[in-house]
């Protein structure tokens, strides 16, 4: 298949699966992601506890050999067995001989990824024996033979009608079945009678603590209790990167996992159990006499899975992941994910933002290669993970290994034409959106003639079938004169005789080429309040690049932006980014790409516009000169931006200047930098987007406000309306020329 | 005992749909008989000033209770007053399953069991589980989004009653 009909076809599928599944799943994820921010805001301990957490998730596995040694004898002192198993196979193996040697007929499990991700339970069907998953929505999939599209809430894509056809199909019951009570009470009953006659309970565990050999399980249902209590043998089955040293380290995880997974302050069990447990044994066959008067004994078998995991410990980039506590934030927080879900975002097993670590760690990196690309770097879960990983990092390394950069010079593609890419590199439509810096310079010297090739329907017709670039989409206008062009050639320069602070303004290759009007009102606006400002050379950050997983094409970006600042660095200058995902570059991605290379200053000394505008008023500058609102004002800020934490000062620096001003609440526009304008995401692109059509629908009466460009130009296909960026609002009037 | 980590107590189990009800050592067994339904089961009480004894709730546990007790009554060895949490220690008795099994668990709290918040029980926990000891925390009723609505009840308890037991 050519990639042309790949892309139609994966096009295809996901419009599918959205008409399928995206009304339940955007219901429940959103629902989720919403509760969790009312929760952890109202938690003031949030920020110091993610901290704690993260670094006791760092030094368990750092020391996870020795912590596996003294959980070994824990659980051999309380009369268990430790198990670790290399991989599946041999996990499955050991699960189906003790399944064996104990006279197994019937087991209970109750919710476990791991498991899923071992898939015991058709290791244990081959055997002969019978396997009930008890958790509800475990069991709905079970029912279904499907595979679960979350980590938390593994059927959330199911509506309720869907299940109650699903059981009524399955299930010969005259009970009704048109509830949500009455096919929970149908599900409680069914299981219950199942769990009192299972030989074998099995678990997963959220935690394993070395030093008491105590299994920790999170749960709402009540069924992970049921079933470790009731059968008399219990077998709990958990990756090793679950091991954590202490009780005393367990108070942060339990703070957190709920908050971030399902917005709860608590799940309602946390079951700290050290097994085998004290509790009696329950032969339901005598049913009257006390608990526990049998001659059964309890014996428990904790299975901890390598499966890649050792290996991943030992990947660098990788090892991240291995700090994951599944709580499900990531998927939550993913705009992406709460349109399309995980049977499109997730692998074999694993969903969300997270599983393309998870799923290139234990399957190998191809794993992810479906989709990996859903994830578009937006940053809005990086805030959401309790433990503090950068999962959109983790996605672009992946993206990277998968690409095979061939390390291409930034102008080799425009060099060689758009040659097919060869085997093993970049893929060209990679290159088309990676290097838009060169694009952008060349764009700007051949306009007009450039937009209009670009306008052109057999020029969008060529770039759909060759580029994978969505027809649909107006591509940026280049202009012929770039914001350095116009700084350089229209103006006297320093009109500020005495400024009160020397900016460098960072001309990011949209609004050099592209979007040059707002890049002239920051400059009007910042010189207005008494700012001497120059511009820097005009290197493209790396954003692009970065987005397209060419690590090493942005890293060379970085280091030129680095060295072009340095001596403005030197001379006490400020920096002021007017794109947001720019700005991230500078703050936050420059510090992993660069690692002991970096230079602290910059991240130190970076501002977006508004953020530094801001500033500036908070230190008493006139702002006699700046323009009155005209007008009521919608603004959408960008994911960037919000991860960073300095959309806020935007809103500040409108409201002070007395606008009106209301803001959006989506996680991202959906256009997310290339994301949007890519043709089998095009669809998922302007589904996102719809959130924010609706949310700004009834407000025809605002003029619409966007700092990203891309959000600028998603907004423009919403609403088809023109939109402006925020320091267009408050720049004073042009001068002439 | 501050009145204030009561008072906290109380409104976080006032959130949780959790239904507290006050009494003394004195009032015990006429106020466990007004909050069970019966049939009721129950662990003996490991205090010398609270039984059950004199409750209609029956002892000891049997399987068949399991299956047909309309209410499971058990000891909290530790409550939290920040989020309303039981601190259910398994025991050989089988306080684990009377608080789990039956429909309603009542669950009896004295004042002198409450910690503040989770952080405060940690102590409590470390000594507890690393003498190889098993605890449950319990917040509310035992409920499910899976079937498309939130729904109460499920293999745990529907409803949650704490009695709570000044002066002790």
């Amino acid at each position: 298949m050519s990639s042309h009909q790949s892309r139609r076809r994966k096009a295809e599928q996901i419009r599918e699966l959205i008409q399928r599944e995206g009304d339940a799943v955007h219901e429940n994820v959103s629902r989720l992601n919403q509760e969790r921010y009312e929760t952890t805001a109202q938690f003031d301990e949030y920020e110091a506890l993610r901290t704690e957490a993260r670094a006791i998730k760092e030094d368990a596995i750092e020391n996870l050999p020795t912590l596996i040694e003294t959980l070994r004898e824990s659980v051999d002192a309380n009369g268990g067995t430790l198990y670790v198993a290399d991989d599946a196979a041999d996990a499955n193996e050991y699960i189906t001989s003790v399944a064996g040697s104990t006279g197994a007929e019937t087991v209970v499990k109750s919710k476990s990824m791991t498991t899923e991700e071992l898939e015991v339970n058709e290791a244990l069907e081959d055997t002969g024996i019978e396997v009930w998953e008890t958790d509800l929505g475990e069991f709905v999939l079970q029912i279904a033979d499907e595979a679960p599209s979350h980590l938390v809430g593994p059927s959330l894509h199911r509506s309720r009608e869907d299940i109650t056809e699903l059981f009524e199909a399955e299930f010969d019951t005259d009970r009704p079945l048109d509830s949500a009570e009455a096919l929970t009470a149908f599900a409680r009953d069914f299981l219950g009678e199942k769990i009192e006659a299972a030989d074998i309970g099995m678990t997963g565990a959220n935690f394993v603590v070395a030093d008491s050999g105590t299994i920790t399980l999170v749960t709402n249902e009540g069924n992970a209790r049921k079933s470790a209590v009731t059968p008399n043998v219990h077998v709990a089955v958990a990756g090793i990167e679950k091991v954590i040293p202490s009780v005393q380290d367990l108070e942060p995880f339990i703070e957190l996992i709920s908050k971030s997974a399902t917005g709860q302050d608590i799940s309602q069990y946390i079951s700290l159990l050290t097994p085998p447990v004290e509790s009696p044994t329950i032969d339901f066959e005598c049913p009257d006499e006390p608990l526990g008067s049998g001659d059964d004994e309890r014996e428990f078998h904790l299975v901890l899975v390598d499966n890649g995991r050792r290996a991943m410990r030992e990947d660098a980039e990788l090892r991240e992941t291995l700090y994951c506590i599944r709580c499900g934030a990531c998927a939550n927080s993913c705009a992406n994910f709460q349109h399309v879900g995980g049977h499109a975002f997730g692998g074999e097993t694993y969903t969300g933002g997270i599983a393309t670590g998870w799923e290139a760690g234990i399957r190998g990196e191809e794993a992810a290669a479906e989709f990996n690309d859903f994830c578009t770097g937006c940053s809005r879960c990086v805030n959401a993970c309790p433990v503090k990983i950068d999962i959109p990092w983790i996605n672009t390394v992946v993206r990277d290994r998968l690409n095979g950069e061939a390390t291409p010079a930034e102008f080799d593609f425009l060099v060689e034409g758009l040659t097919p890419d060869a085997e093993g590199s970049v893929p060209l439509r990679s290159r088309f959106f990676g290097n838009f810096g060169t694009l952008a310079k060349l764009g700007s010297r051949c306009a007009p003639l450039s937009n209009w090739m670009t306008d052109s329907g057999i020029v969008r017709s060529l770039m759909d079938r060759y580029l994978g670039v969505a027809p649909e989409r107006d591509l940026p206008e280049f202009q012929r004169e770039t914001l350095v062009d116009w700084f350089e050639s229209h103006r006297p320069h320093t009109p500020n005789a005495s400024p009160t602070r020397k900016v460098v303004l960072y001309p990011d290759s949209y609004t050099n080429h592209v979007l040059v009007d707002r890049g002239k009102a920051a400059i009007r606006t910042l010189e207005a309040l008494g700012v001497h400002v120059e511009l820097s050379t005009p290197i493209e950050s790396g954003r692009a690049p970065l987005s397209q997983g060419m690590i090493r094409t942005a890293t060379k970006h970085a280091e030129k932006v680095t060295d072009d600042l340095a001596p403005y660095l030197d001379a006490d200058f400020d920096v002021v980014v007017v794109e947001p995902s720019d700005l991230a570059m500078l703050r936050r991605e420059y510090e992993t790409l660069l690692d002991d290379d970096v230079d602290p200053r910059i991240a130190e000394n970076s501002y977006e516009v508004m953020e530094y505008v801001y500033g500036l008023l908070a230190n008493g500058a006139n702002t006699d000169s700046l323009a009155d609102p005209d007008g009521p004002i919608a603004f959408h800020s960008h994911c960037q931006q919000r991860t960073l934490g300095v959309a806020a000062y935007t809103e500040a620096v409108l409201g002070d200047l007395g606008f009106d001003v209301i803001t959006s609440d989506v996680e991202c526009c959906g256009m997310a930098g290339s994301f949007g304008y890519k043709s089998e995401y095009y669809g998922l692109s302007m589904d996102v987007g719809d959130d924010l059509r609706q949310e700004f629908a009834s407000e025809d009466d605002r003029r619409l406000v966007a700092s990203g460009t891309s959000c600028t130009e998603q907004m423009h296909d919403l609403f088809a309306r023109d939109v402006t960026h925020p320091v267009e609002l408050v720049a004073p009037t042009p001068r002439s020329g | 005992m501050e009145t204030a980590i009561v008072d906290r107590f109380a409104s976080s189990l006032s959130d949780i749909g959790v239904t507290m009800t006050t009494t003394e050592p004195g009032d015990f067994a006429a106020t466990v008989d007004g909050v069970v339904t019966e049939p009721a089961v129950g662990i003996p009480l490991d205090t010398e000033e609270l039984s059950l004894a004199d409750t209609v709730v029956e002892t000891p546990p049997t399987p068949r209770h399991l299956q047909e007790a309309e209410t499971g009554v058990t000891a909290a060895g530790k409550a939290i007053a920040e989020y309303g949490t039981l601190l259910i220690n398994s025991d050989a008795d089988g306080t684990e399953p009377v608080s789990l099994y039956p429909p309603s668990h009542v669950a009896v709290v004295c004042e002198s069991d409450l910690f503040s918040t989770i952080d405060d029980a940690t102590d409590y926990l470390d000594s507890r589980l690393n003498a190889g000891g098993t605890s449950v925390f319990a917040t509310g009723a035992s409920s499910t989004g899976d079937m498309g609505a939130l729904v109460e009840g499920v293999h745990g308890p529907k409803q949650v009653t704490v009695v709570f037991v000044e002066g002790l």
